[in-house]
């Protein structure tokens, strides 16, 4: 991957989430949620279903606005620099098209040069070992290739922070592992991972550092290793021996 | 009453002339099926020009009334193509606003008829196959930072199979439709005559192995269209998932 330091002089990083709410149907999905979020280490928002998780990641990346408070980065360049952040869901939606395509068509939005796009794809789709279905209609391709072109999509972008929801809940235990090795890696080669979870395996397999999500509120935060070994809250104590919460 | 036994003789005779007629290319019949063709292709890419942007818009756009104009869009979909006949004819007319144009009566008022009928039928079809697929496509789009004409055009193309159906639908819907290119064509032998007026005219003057012959040719063609919007969708599919 190109050295993002050259290119970009200053961060996005840090992620600043200042007392953000989040309201649907009356229900208050977020309830003042207050986090920093640093460069670096591979942070996982972990929790039970129904905890906000989703809808927190995606007013961090501008998909849905908050009804309070506010979400800010480093720098307030370009559409909340927009382009140097990138998602992957976790249904991948794949267009009608190549594996090769839908990787070129992410590139194309981004404003890369026609002749620039293939390669660059190409390049993705190699990293994560999909160089073989490059020209395969994306769609028909199993789950865990889906979610792999998806994270193909994204990195070519080269982010700067890659949001990962729920990545691998729909994917079998060979797809899984695939998909945690695609995404080590693009931690490693610089790019911050902010992943959202309910499964505490995945948590303990990525995590460097956890925020742990109850009720739409944000109960503790912790380095991974102290998170598992002694939470502080009573709910995710409750959570890492896996009662219902 | 005719006896029933020289009635069915009667059809079965004519049966045998339409298929006489049709194995050796009737001019006249090649006449009229040319044109029928001609005119209600001109009318259905006009109408996919317009109806497939239209529908990929309502699609994807968010403003007031859209509800209202859907459900208008849909009611235009049972439109009477006799009534689009009549207002085509009413703005074409010597004293209509587009009088002095002087195409009423000729093929090109039957494509502006048809063109009218045939496109809120594709942009009511698009706009529905379309919005399916934006429910699925919404947030993967504005996370790559998809605008709203690229993100329309990124569902027309991604639709594009069951649009090719849509369109496919329209044609057949405007090749077998008679009110509008009646009263806007005239039906005059030889200039505005296609299929479905030929059929009208030649039933009631008597002439049943044309009416019959040019029947065949008709439901054939309908067939023909559907089976290969279905073989398309299938094959895409398989292909594309």
């Amino acid at each position: 991957m190109v050295d993002r330091a050259v290119k970009a002089p200053s961060s996005l990083l840090p992620l600043r989430i200042e007392d953000v709410c989040f309201e649907a149907g009356g229900r208050r999905i977020i309830d003042g949620i207050s986090v920093e979020i640093q460069a670096g280490a591979r942070t996982v928002i972990l929790g039970p279903n129904g905890a906000g998780k989703s809808v927190l990641m995606r007013i961090c990346h501008g998909l849905l606005a908050p009804t309070s408070g506010r979400v800010t980065w480093n720098l307030s360049q370009p559409a909340n620099g927009r382009h140097r952040q990138a998602m992957v869901f976790q249904r991948p939606v794949m267009l009608r098209r190549s594996a090769l395509a839908n990787v070129a068509y992410g590139l194309k939005l981004a404003g890369a040069e026609r002749r620039e796009r293939q390669a660059r794809a190409f390049r993705a789709l190699d990293r994560l070992g999909l160089a073989h279905l490059a020209g395969r209609s994306a769609r028909v391709l199993s789950g865990g290739e889906q979610q792999r072109v998806a994270i193909a999509r994204a990195w070519a972008l080269e982010p700067e922070v890659l949001f990962l929801d729920e990545p691998t809940a729909n994917l079998d235990p060979q797809a899984t592992r695939e998909v945690e090795a695609a995404i080590t890696s693009i931690g490693a080669a610089g790019t911050k991972i902010i992943m959202v979870t309910h499964d505490l395996g995945a948590a303990k397999r990525l995590a460097d550092e956890i925020v742990f999500m109850h009720n739409g509120r944000v109960l503790e935060r912790a380095g991974a290793e102290l998170f598992f070994r002694g939470p502080s809250s009573r709910e995710a104590a409750a959570f890492i021996r896996g009662e219902l919460l | 009453m005719l006896p029933v036994g020289r009635s069915v003789g009667t059809i079965a005779l004519a049966l045998g002339q339409a298929a006489e007629l049709i194995a050796g290319f009737d001019p006249r019949l090649v006449q009229i099926v040319g044109l029928s063709f001609r005119v209600s292709l001109a009318a259905v890419v006009i109408a996919a020009l317009v109806g497939l942007p239209l529908g990929a818009a309502i699609a994807v756009a968010r403003f007031p009334g859209r509800q209202a104009v859907i459900v208008v869009l849909n009611a235009l979909l049972g439109l009477p193509s006799v009534v689009v006949g009549l207002l085509v004819y009413l703005l074409l007319s010597r004293a209509g606003p587009l009088g002095p144009m002087g195409i009423l009566f000729t093929p090109t008022a039957m494509v502006v008829a048809q063109a009218i009928l045939v496109t809120p039928i594709i942009a009511a079809f698009s706009r529905q196959a379309i919005e399916d697929a934006w429910r699925e496509y919404e947030e993967q789009l504005n996370s790559l930072g998809a605008g709203p004409v690229q993100a329309a055009l990124t569902l027309l193309w991604d639709c594009r199979f069951s649009l090719l159906t849509t369109v496919l639908g329209g044609f057949g819907r405007a090749v077998a439709e008679v009110g509008a290119v009646m009263i806007v064509g005239g039906n005059i032998d030889g200039v505005t005559r296609v299929m479905t007026t030929a059929i009208a005219l030649e039933t009631s003057k008597g002439d049943l192995p044309l009416a019959l012959g040019l029947g065949i040719v008709l439901i054939s063609l309908v067939l023909a269209l559907n089976a290969a919007a279905h073989l398309i969708k299938e094959a895409a599919q398989r292909r594309y998932g």
